[in-house]
Parts: C-alpha cells; sequence; structure tokens
C-alpha cells in the first residue's frame, strides 16, 4: 500500500467515481470570461479527443497544474469549468497562470459538477469521439500523467 | 505519477491536514435550505445521513459543513420535494459517485465479510470456547520439580 | 542550546533503552543479580533522559524559539501559554515523543513500584518496555525529530490550528496516550510470561492493577475525546466512527476483555494462554492505532501520508514489535499449563462469554475500519463504512453483553445455579421491563429502546449486588454500614464501573431523541425549540488574545421563566484565516442545552444571524458515565488487596523460573 501511495497507483483519498466510459452527463454552462460556455451537446458532438478541467481560483493544487496544462494545450484542447467561483476571480486566475483552455464554462452553483461526479477541484475527465468519458482524474495533472496515459490514450481515440 | 495529498479544497485542506484537526469549523447552514413540509424535512434528514460526505471523514452530508455538501443536501431535498422515493435518490447519487457515497455499504460479493462479521466472529468466539469445554481434559496436575517440592516443605515447616 | 540538550537527552534515551532491552535480560537468562539489577537503574535513567527532553522542547515552545523546526511551525509569538504548552503534543513529532516519554514513565513506574516483583520477572518486563521504547526513540531521532533546527529562523511562527486552541484539547491526548502506552505494561508482562513459560494466579494479581490503571485512563480519554468534538464542533456530534476513534475504541474493548479475563487468572487459574493473547492483542491495537492511523493508509485527515518513509519505519516497527510477539505467543503458549476447570454457568463462564461478545464487537469494528482500504486495493472500488454500519451491528452484540453484564458479578465461581441470582434480581429486571415499556413509547427507533432497557437494567443490577452484599433493608442500617467498611473496594470499583456503562448508553440513547432547529432571526426575534422559547437578544465585537469575536446573547426561556443566558460566539484568527464557532451549552444533568452563532445575512442597518439550537436529552451522561466508569477503576485500584495484599503474596509465591 504505502508503495502504492508513493507511486500514486494506490491513492486511500480517490473516490473512484464510476464516471469511466460514461457519456457526458446532461449540463448547458454560460461563458465564463475570456472563454466561451459549453454544453453536454458541443461535447458529444466531438470528433477528436478534449481534455475538461474542473478548476477554481481558490485551489492551491489548481495553481500548481496551471503550466504542466499550459504545455499540453498544443497537443490536445483543453476546456475548463470554473467550479463555484465568481467571475471575475476566475478571469483573473486564467489571465494570471496563462490562459490554457480553448473554452471556459463557469458552474457557479457546482450542481453540473455533481452530475458529473465532482468532489473537488482539480478534477481532470479525458472526452472520446461521441462525449463519452474515456478517463478520470481528482488528482492534479502532471507531466508523467500527461506522457503515460493521456496522450497514449488520446492519440488512439482520435484514430 | 505522484499523487499531491492535498490536492482539494485548497486552503481547508491545508488546515484540515494539520495533524489533530480532523473536520472543519462549523458554519451553520442556511435555514432556507430546509424544507416546509417538516415530514418531507425529516425524510431528506434520514436520506443525507445515509450519505457521505466525500471531502470529510467519516461525517453525513447533514452533519457537515463542507459546500460539496451543502450542495448534496440541497440537490437531496430538491429531489425529495419532486416525490422521489429514497431508493431513486440513493440511486442518483451512487450514479455519480460510486458506492463510495453510502455509509452503509451494500451487500455485495465484496462487502460479505465486512457484513457478516458480526456472526462469524460471535461463532467463532463460541465455537472455540464450547471446543475447550468439551475437551477431554488432563486431570492429572503436573508433578512438581524438585526445586517445588523443597519450597513447599520449607513453607510447611515454617508455618 | 536546550533544543540540543533535549536532542541529546532523547539520544541518551534511546542508548538506555536498547541497553534496558538486552541487558536484563541476559541477566534473568543467566541468573546473573547484577545484570537484572540494572533494569530498574536503567528504566529510571530513561524515564528521566525522556522528561528532560520533553521539558526543553516545552522550553523551546515557551520561550518561542523558532529556530527550532517544530515550534516555528505549530506556535507563534500572540499564542496563549497555555497553547504554547500543549501545542507541544498537538502535531506529529511532539505526540510522538510524548508517546515515548510516557512508555519510559511506565518503564520506570515498573522499576519504582513493581519492587515486590520476582526480581527475574522484573527484570524482563523491563526489558520488554526498554525494547519497544528503543523502536520508537529510534523512529523519532531519525525521521522526526522534534529538536530539528531551521535557518534562518523566521521572526514569527506559523501558529497553531484554532481548533487545536481549546482546553479540553490540551489534556486529551496525554490521557488518551497514556491509556494507549499503559497497556505495554500488561504486554510486557504477558511477553516476561511466555519466555519464563509460566502463567499462574500470581501473574494476574501483579497483572491486573497495571491493565485496570491503563483501561481507566483511555476510558477518560475517549470520553474526553468524545466531549471534545461534542462542543468544538457545533452540531452536536460526539462519535463518528472515524479510524481515529475506532483506534481508540478497539484496544478499549480488548482491553475491557483484558481486565475481566485477567480476573479469571487470579482468582481460577484459569483462560491463561487467553489472557496472555489479549494482553499481547490490547498493546498491539494501541500500536496500530496510534500509528497507523497516521501512516495515511485509512481515509483520515490524522495522516502524515506525505511522508511515506515516516509510514515504511513505522509499519517495520509495528511488524517486528507485533510478529515477533505473536511468534513467540505460537511457540510457547501450548506450554503453558491450563488451569481450573468450571461449568458453563459460573462466574467463569460469564466472564468468557463477555470476552466473546467484547471480542466480536472489536472484530466488527476492526473489519469496518480496515474494509475499506483493503476493498480499494484489492478490487480497486472505494466503500465507505459509517455510523449506519456500526449502528446495526455493534448495537445488537453490545445489547446481550449489557444483559449478562447484569447477572455477572452475582453468579458464584466454578458452578452456579441460575434460580437464587434471578430471585435476587427481580426487582432490577422489573425496573428494566418498566423501562422498556415507557421507551416503547417514547423512542421510535427498536435499538435505541432495548439499549435503555438495557441500561437500566445494568444500572439497577449493579446497585443490587452492592445492595446484596450489605444485606441491605434485611438487616439493620449499622450492619450494613459495618460490612460497607470491610467490604473491598473493589467489589464497589466494579458495579460502579458496570453502572457507569449503562450511564453511558442511557445518554447515547437519550441523544438519539435529540431536537434541533436552524433559524435565521433578528435581534429580538424569538423561535420555539423542544417547549423552550430562544431569544437572540444581543450581538456584538470583542477581541481575544489572538482572534477577534462575535459574540450573541441568546436568553432560553421555559413558560416565561429564565432559564438560562447563552452567549455562543464566532471567533476570526486572522494569523491562520480561520473562524471557529464557540459553542454556548447550559446544562442541567439531564439535558444539554446547546447553542451556536452562525453566519450574518442582510445589510449592516439590519442584519439577520443564523442560529443552530440545539436540545440534546441525557447528553452529559455520556461523559459522566466515561467518568464514573474510569472512577470505578480507579476505586478498585486502591483497594487494600493491591496495595498491601500483593506484596505480601509475591512473598509466598515467589515464582520459580522454569526454563
Amino acid at each position: 500500500m504505502l508503495s502504492g501511495m508513493t507511486r500514486g497507483s494506490f491513492d486511500p483519498h480517490d473516490i473512484h467515481a464510476p464516471a469511466l466510459n460514461r457519456p457526458v452527463p446532461d449540463f448547458a454552462l454560460p461563458d465564463q470570461a475570456p472563454g466561451q460556455g459549453f454544453s453536454a451537446r458541443d461535447l458529444r458532438s466531438l470528433k477528436s479527443p478534449v481534455l475538461v478541467n474542473y478548476f477554481a481560483s481558490w485551489c492551491i493544487p489548481c495553481v500548481a497544474e496551471m503550466p504542466v496544462l499550459n504545455a499540453l494545450k498544443e497537443r490536445l484542447p483543453i476546456w475548463g469549468i470554473a467550479y463555484k467561483d465568481k467571475p471575475e476571480h476566475a478571469l483573473g486566475f486564467v489571465q494570471r497562470a496563462g490562459n490554457p483552455y480553448a473554452r471556459i464554462a463557469a458552474d457557479r452553483d457546482g450542481l453540473a459538477a455533481i452530475d458529473w461526479g465532482v468532489s473537488g477541484v482539480p478534477e481532470t475527465f479525458l472526452i472520446g469521439p461521441g462525449g463519452v468519458i474515456r478517463w478520470h482524474t481528482a488528482s492534479p495533472i502532471t507531466e508523467t500523467m500527461i506522457t503515460n496515459t493521456i496522450m497514449p490514450l488520446a492519440d488512439s481515440l482520435k484514430s | 505519477m505522484k499523487t499531491h495529498p492535498l490536492r482539494r479544497y485548497g486552503v481547508i485542506a491545508l488546515l484540515a491536514c494539520l495533524l489533530f484537526a480532523p473536520f472543519v469549523a462549523m458554519a451553520v447552514d442556511d435555514p432556507s435550505e430546509m424544507l416546509p413540509d417538516p415530514a418531507q424535512e425529516q425524510r431528506a434528514e434520514a436520506i443525507g445521513s445515509q450519505l457521505r460526505c466525500l471531502v470529510c471523514q467519516n461525517e453525513s452530508i447533514e452533519d457537515s459543513s463542507a459546500d460539496l455538501a451543502r450542495d448534496l443536501r440541497h440537490v437531496v431535498r430538491e429531489h425529495v420535494a419532486k416525490g422521489e422515493s429514497n431508493q431513486q435518490i440513493m440511486d442518483w447519487m451512487v450514479n455519480r459517485y460510486g458506492n463510495f457515497i453510502r455509509l452503509r455499504p451494500p451487500l455485495t460479493i465484496g462487502t460479505l465479510l465486512l457484513w457478516v462479521m458480526p456472526l462469524l466472529a460471535l461463532c467463532i468466539g463460541v465455537g472455540v470456547a464450547w471446543w475447550t469445554f468439551r475437551r477431554p481434559r488432563t486431570a492429572t496436575p503436573t508433578p512438581l520439580t524438585d526445586a517445588e517440592r523443597r519450597r513447599l516443605s520449607d513453607l510447611t515447616e515454617t508455618r | 542550546m536546550n533544543p540540543e540538550l533535549g536532542n541529546f537527552a532523547l539520544a541518551l534515551a534511546c542508548c538506555m533503552a536498547a541497553g534496558q532491552a538486552i541487558l536484563p535480560l541476559i541477566g534473568a537468562n543467566r541468573r546473573d543479580a547484577r545484570l537484572m539489577a540494572l533494569a530498574p537503574a536503567l528504566a529510571v535513567g530513561q524515564m528521566i533522559a525522556l522528561i528532560t527532553a520533553f521539558a526543553c522542547l516545552i522550553h523551546a515552545a515557551i520561550t518561542n524559539d523558532f529556530s527550532v523546526q517544530n515550534v516555528a511551525a505549530n506556535s507563534a509569538v500572540s499564542k496563549p501559554l497555555l497553547y504554547k504548552i500543549t501545542g507541544v503534543w498537538g502535531n506529529h513529532e511532539g505526540s510522538v515523543l510524548l508517546w515515548a516519554m510516557i512508555l519510559s514513565i511506565c518503564g520506570g513506574a515498573v522499576a519504582l513500584f513493581g519492587r515486590n516483583l520476582p526480581s527475574a520477572l522484573q527484570a524482563r518486563v523491563i526489558a520488554v518496555l526498554g525494547g519497544v521504547a528503543a523502536g520508537f526513540e529510534l523512529f523519532c531521532l531519525t525521521t522526526s525529530n522534534p529538536f530539528a533546527r531551521v535557518w534562518p529562523a523566521p521572526l514569527d511562527g506559523q501558529g497553531m490550528n484554532p481548533l487545536l486552541q481549546d482546553p479540553g484539547l490540551a489534556f486529551h491526548p496525554p490521557i488518551l496516550y497514556t491509556g494507549y502506552v499503559g497497556f505495554a505494561v500488561p504486554f510486557a508482562f504477558a511477553i516476561a510470561a511466555l519466555i519464563e513459560g509460566r502463567v499462574d494466579a500470581a501473574w494476574g494479581r501483579w497483572v491486573r492493577p497495571w491493565a485496570v490503571a491503563a483501561w481507566c485512563f483511555l476510558t477518560c480519554g475517549i470520553a474526553m475525546g468524545s466531549w471534545w468534538s461534542y462542543y468544538v464542533l457545533g452540531w452536536g456530534g460526539y462519535w463518528f466512527w472515524d479510524p481515529v476513534e475506532n483506534a481508540s475504541l478497539i484496544p478499549w474493548l480488548t482491553g475491557t476483555a483484558l481486565v475481566h479475563s485477567a480476573i479469571v487468572v487470579e482468582k481460577r487459574e484459569a483462560l491463561k494462554i487467553w489472557t496472555v493473547l489479549l494482553a499481547i492483542g490490547t498493546f498491539s491495537f494501541s500500536l496500530s492505532g496510534t500509528f497507523l492511523v497516521r501512516s495515511g493508509i485509512l481515509n483520515s485527515v490524522h495522516a502524515f501520508a506525505n511522508d511515506p518513509a515516516r509510514g515504511v519505519f513505522i509499519l517495520g516497527l509495528l511488524a517486528l514489535v507485533i510478529g515477533g510477539s505473536l511468534l513467540l505467543f505460537a511457540i510457547r503458549a501450548p506450554q503453558l499449563t491450563t488451569g481450573g476447570l468450571f461449568s458453563p454457568v459460573s462466574r467463569e463462564g460469564l466472564l468468557v462469554l463477555n470476552n466473546i461478545l467484547l471480542c466480536s464487537i472489536c472484530a466488527v469494528v476492526l473489519t469496518g475500519t480496515m474494509y475499506p482500504p483493503f476493498m480499494s486495493l484489492l478490487f480497486g472500488k472505494t466503500i465507505s463504512v459509517g455510523k449506519p454500519f456500526f449502528d446495526a451491528t455493534t448495537i445488537p452484540l453490545a445489547i446481550p453483553l449489557m444483559v449478562f453484564m447484569g447477572f455477572g458479578p452475582m453468579v458464584p465461581w466454578k458452578r452456579a445455579q441460575m434460580w437464587p441470582v434471578l430471585r435476587r434480581l427481580w426487582w432490577a429486571a422489573c425496573v428494566a421491563l418498566v423501562a422498556l415499556v415507557v421507551a416503547t413509547f417514547r423512542m421510535r427507533d427498536i435499538l435505541a429502546v432495548l439499549a435503555t432497557a438495557t441500561a437500566v437494567w445494568v444500572i439497577c443490577s449493579s446497585i443490587a449486588d452492592v445492595a446484596e452484599r450489605l444485606r441491605l433493608f434485611r438487616q439493620p442500617l449499622a450492619q450494613s454500614w459495618q460490612r460497607a467498611r470491610s467490604l473491598p473496594r473493589a467489589v464497589f470499583g466494579a458495579a460502579l464501573a458496570h453502572a457507569g456503562v449503562g450511564i453511558v448508553v442511557l445518554g447515547i440513547a437519550g441523544m438519539s431523541q435529540a431536537a434541533h432547529r436552524i433559524v435565521e432571526v433578528h435581534v429580538g426575534e424569538s423561535e420555539m425549540l423542544a417547549g423552550d422559547s430562544w431569544t437572540l437578544t444581543d450581538v456584538h465585537p470583542a477581541e481575544g488574545p489572538n482572534y477577534s469575536a462575535l459574540v450573541a446573547t441568546i436568553e432560553v426561556r421555559h413558560n416565561g421563566r429564565l432559564i438560562t443566558t447563552l452567549h455562543p460566539s464566532k471567533r476570526t484568527f486572522a494569523s491562520q484565516h480561520q473562524t471557529t464557532t464557540e459553542v454556548a451549552i447550559h446544562t442541567n444533568l439531564l439535558a444539554d442545552i446547546y447553542g451556536v452563532l452562525g453566519d450574518k445575512h442582510g445589510d449592516d442597518a439590519n442584519p439577520t444571524y443564523v442560529l443552530r439550537l440545539h436540545y440534546n436529552p441525557l447528553a452529559p451522561w455520556m461523559w459522566l458515565g466515561g467518568l464514573i466508569m474510569a472512577f470505578g477503576g480507579a476505586l478498585s485500584l486502591s483497594d487494600r488487596r493491591v496495595r498491601v495484599g500483593a506484596p505480601r503474596r509475591a512473598k509466598t509465591v515467589d515464582v520459580v523460573v522454569v526454563q
């Protein structure tokens, strides 16, 4: 268990929400400056994979994963959802961190997040073509996650 | 992949992780979230007390002051007001968060051992005791060693 | 300078503990009196060294020595003196040092109070304690040194979590740890007995006071912890079945079993192997309880998961201590002779039943606590095991336990008939039946009804037990008084402890009837709860030493008569950006009136305040009962048979060492 905890394969705090291989839940979220909001329909009509990332300006680990997301955005489009955040705070956060998001939606009351099975931020989903959740993590995104898991999976989903 | 243990709820988690602090300070909830009908409110509380606040320790969402718990309470009440059954609401929650959200785990193959434990432990205890009582005993006491015999005679002489 | 002295004292203590673990053991084996005589000396030396180390850490905290990393991370100049001191054990490093210090004090106590023990047994007991201590002092020195320096030293520390700045929590850890660590002494006795290959009545008599003492502290510690969460967390919750709480409950359950089975060893020389196993098990659970929980494997925020090195060290140490002692048990236990015979219906028989039920409850709590991580590891599925599960599984086991508890003290040893016992308990049974009927009408939950009835039964039967022994109302009172004076205190102790259990259970059953309301009011408005009218009369700001507060005044009236004025408040700690709610509780010992001040809404000209009002019937009984239990234990410890009888007995039954 302990070795699993150091490697990260065993996380006693992970809740294993059963989102995997399901279509994204129904939702429609408004714009969050500087991006454009999106809905379940947008995700379901996609032909190539995108990463959906829940974030908040008040979340410390979210700050930590921003450089990683910025490095990733050229290879894989990232759509952000601001979780229970004031619009101006979320805007300031994205501007400070360097915006990695192609589109940004605002989930102000956090109810869409519950439909996604999100229990906190950051939480990230890889959405395959047709809007199916192919991969999910409740931990901040890291370089190793991208090279070992996210990109291989995203590449296989493209073809 | 390295997991950051403080990934969620930034500041709150940081404080909560201080060694002895299991719980985030209680914030009193908004009375407006309670349902006007006392019978419905009671039912909502009964359901809520079976649901785990995902980001806290073994607290139910009724007991917790975390933001997510508040949102979940709100959702439960919405569903109760819509007239859904307890089972429907529970299924709705499990569908999103998995069995982790149930404070009373369901009886499955995996949790069989957990649920039969009371009976199993009792049976083993009674069984061992029964077996010990029934076992024919060697009634012959072990003979005294020389040293003990000497000591015994010393004692009887001094009396 | 001082932290270095502390560090040196800690290292010295570690060396002494290592010596204490090895030399007396060799001495006892070779019957070398000089080596054996080292044991008490080293134990006392180690105790003094660790007390010195601990004093150094406290000194560093009081003098705001922020060059010590532990102080910088957990203290601040503005913190009140009391919390500067108690903050020393409010963090990982300090609490490990406290743990080690208490263990060394236990060793010192065996050295000082155990002079009546046979020297070989005493040497071995102290050696085992030394071995355990050496391991934890090494852990302290290598992975969690509280004296580590930080340079450059910060000007001010980061301060302590405001939730911990509470007098209740100040004394909770030392008492709880004394309970945990105290079970190291019965453990050491068990290991020493296994090495010697001999357990007899005298062993039972020596080991029992130590077990009872540790049990008292653990009982108090658990009660205090529960009380703390009741008044600090602000919604009246008193037990969460959190892994941390379960970790203290598990050794309490086996410790309670141990205290009872040791009586059988002492009086009847039976259950010897089982008692040795219980002594080993209880301490093993204490160890795993304090450390496994903090290793981060269990889903608990008490964890120090961020440092797996500590986890590995601790798991290694646990494996060594627990695995080693169980191995020794497996090798040596078959050599222990089985003792006195008894029929299933007898005091011994009931004590066996008590042990079976207590251990079954323990097994349930243990499985419930450990299941989620194993489920997650083996099947990749996460589940939660919470209050609804534990209520449904432990209460049905606890109810028969309490039913038999009523009979226990009245049943004769060896062979008994139930009829005479029943005849003496008929009135207790009648009262319990009345309670059952009354509770059926007043409570909805069947388990709460049964719990109430059995609790009343336990209390009445303990009274009946004492009354019977005093021949109360069957003799002139003067004669009963004479009997009371000659009756051993242990009898009163046992009756009190049993009644305490009943009182705790009544408290828990009462709390299942608690009522609460959340209201939003303007100053001057009233709300009704449980027949009382609650009026918010005033809210004003106030300043504390390291916080600013908002204090409310709530008047609670019953039929117009003022019952109490509550002053709940909300504190904001600037240094941690955290708010705490200070609950106001008024108790009349039958119920708590419990008020919490919540958020302020609306504009400043005409604000409304959210209040949380609770009416908690019988709540104080939960902690009162706990204290009564601990007091009962202490009373039986003060029994002259323990104080005076033991040395006399020790001389005559001096254990002959069988190698």
